[in-house]
């Protein structure tokens, strides 16, 4: 216990000047994405998916294949770096970088406790709802300057997919926001620890069991924002071969291979943060010190659940059809998250 | 019992199937490591048993990929009786099959009307070389060791079971 009090201690006394402080912020920032995407990619794109498919998976790469995806990583940068003839270079080369910055900005906003958070901002779901749809004009950029039909077709697919269903996401969070009575994300956490269920507090009080349709909806919107499957339309590796990404090659394929699983690493701590109750363990006090530890392990947990729940899905179903799809965001969804709207707004007043 | 909706049934099934995976294994096998057991009719590489061969040329002729490469010299064989015709036999020079161009069809192996040639289960004779996946008469005669001998018909069939020349 003291090893912890003094740890707080250091940690909360620890006020450094606000360039140093930047500095820790982007370092922590640009090693957790790629580890975030290395952790999804080992555990759920090689493991479970290998166990799904009655198999074991990589195993010659370190123990149990574990260091697979670094050896793959390390693969990409050796390869040649190609551009098409008739690219247009400067989109070409800044498009995987606009979608990896936008998953770089999602991080900034997530808490992994009451103070381990790059930038506690007011309106943090909407920053991330904000920011996670920067990826769009990424991959329309890389759709448009590869110079290839295929990419083009992908891109447009891509765009028309994250729109429609960017939209079932921002409501399916509004049920949320109404209920927690704001918009930040420590708030929205702590509005879940401290609530109870008819005066039973042991879990506090997720909103899941009252959002349960916003989170499905949440979840959906997500497969669809990742361009996984059942929605994989914009990388259909049967009709378009790889779509947007067709003409990469080496570290430009790493960087959306990175963003995309990172991206997905951010939305599963968005949704634990909305739907699961992010960081906080309910029968601890919020300012206590083990949030120095548990805050980030407890979130770490959720999220792999989530994860869990996203690349099942992924596993599990097979490609919609574009029009499929579009009537199912717009003519479903999207009712149905504004029907949640309603009544969470209802029950809101009346309570 | 009220109908599960196919979506839910579809996210059993490859939960059930992980399940089943780590509890009992994969249905891979781990191939450097463990071999799999082929079962003895299975088409492996093509055995030559020398001694039969006339140089008759048919399995050469039938061959789809004509990956079989006969070269042969007739010779005078001393008659059997005193006072007899001596006689022309067939000697074979090079009996060679290309792997690489083989489909492993097996109409060599049917065609032959003299029990020449005979399926081996071995799979393991990858090479560095594609040139290296000719094999000559010596190559193909050492497969002889590892074909099997043949299974018994079911019970009450007419056919004779064949004998593997050792």
């Amino acid at each position: 216990m003291s090893a912890l009090a003094t740890t707080a201690a250091v940690f909360g006394a620890f006020d450094p000047p606000y360039w140093l402080e930047t500095t820790i912020k982007v370092l922590v920032v640009t090693l957790l994405v790629p580890t975030t995407a290395l952790i999804l990619g080992i555990v759920f794109l090689f493991k479970v998916m290998s166990w799904m498919q009655s198999r074991l998976g990589p195993q010659e790469a370190g123990p149990r294949g574990l260091l697979q995806l670094l050896a793959d990583g390390v693969k990409f940068l050796q390869k040649e770096d190609l551009m098409p003839n008739g690219a247009d270079k400067w989109v070409f080369r800044a498009a995987p970088v606009v979608v990896l910055v936008s998953t770089f900005l999602i991080y900034v906003a997530i808490p992994a406790s009451p103070t381990l958070v790059v930038a506690d901002l007011p309106t943090g779901i909407f920053f991330v709802l904000a920011v996670s749809s920067l990826s769009v004009i990424g991959i329309l950029m890389a759709g448009w300057a590869s110079a290839n039909k295929y990419s083009l077709i992908g891109g447009l697919r891509a765009a028309g997919q994250l729109i429609a269903y960017e939209l079932p996401m921002v409501l399916a969070v509004i049920g949320v926001v109404i209920q927690a009575g704001t918009l930040n994300l420590n708030g929205i956490v702590a509005a879940q620890s401290s609530g109870e269920i008819f005066g039973w507090s042991g879990l506090g009080y997720p909103f899941i069991l009252t959002q349960f349709i916003g989170f499905a909806i949440f979840l959906l919107a997500v497969q669809a924002e990742l361009t996984q499957a059942p929605f994989d339309m914009p990388v259909a590796e049967s009709e378009i071969v790889s779509g947007y990404q067709v003409e990469y090659t080496g570290f430009r394929f790493l960087f959306f291979f990175l963003a995309e699983f990172a991206t997905a690493f951010a939305f599963a701590a968005v949704a634990s943060v909305l739907f699961l109750g992010g960081w906080a363990v309910p029968w601890l006090d919020e300012s206590s010190d083990w949030y120095f530890v548990l805050g980030p392990a407890v979130l770490f947990a959720k999220i792999m659940l989530v994860s869990f729940l996203i690349f099942w899905f992924r596993f599990t179903y097979p490609r919609f059809r574009e029009d499929q799809l579009q009537t199912f965001a717009w003519k479903f969804l999207i009712p149905l998250s504004l029907v949640n709207i309603l009544a969470t707004a209802l029950f809101k007043v009346v309570m | 019992m009220p109908k599960v909706p196919g979506l839910i049934k579809g996210l059993g099934v490859t939960f059930g199937e992980m399940v089943k995976t780590l509890k009992d294994g994969p249905v891979t096998v781990q191939y450097p490591h463990e071999k799999e057991e082929p079962t003895p009719r299975a088409r492996g590489v093509i055995a030559l048993h020398e001694e039969n061969c006339t140089a008759c040329m048919l399995c050469s002729r039938e061959c789809p990929d004509w990956c079989i490469y006969i070269e042969a010299h007739k010779y005078l064989a001393p008659p059997r009786r005193e006072g007899g015709k001596p006689r022309q036999k067939n000697a074979l020079d090079r009996f060679d099959i290309d792997f690489s161009l083989c489909m492993f069809c097996g109409i060599c192996v049917e065609v032959c009307p003299f029990e020449a040639l005979f399926w081996s289960p071995e799979y393991e004779f990858s090479e560095l070389k594609i040139a290296d996946l000719l094999h000559d008469k010596d190559r193909l005669g050492q497969w002889m060791q590892t074909v099997p001998d043949f299974e018994p018909y079911e019970g009450g069939s007419e056919q004779k079971v064949k004998k593997v020349p050792r």
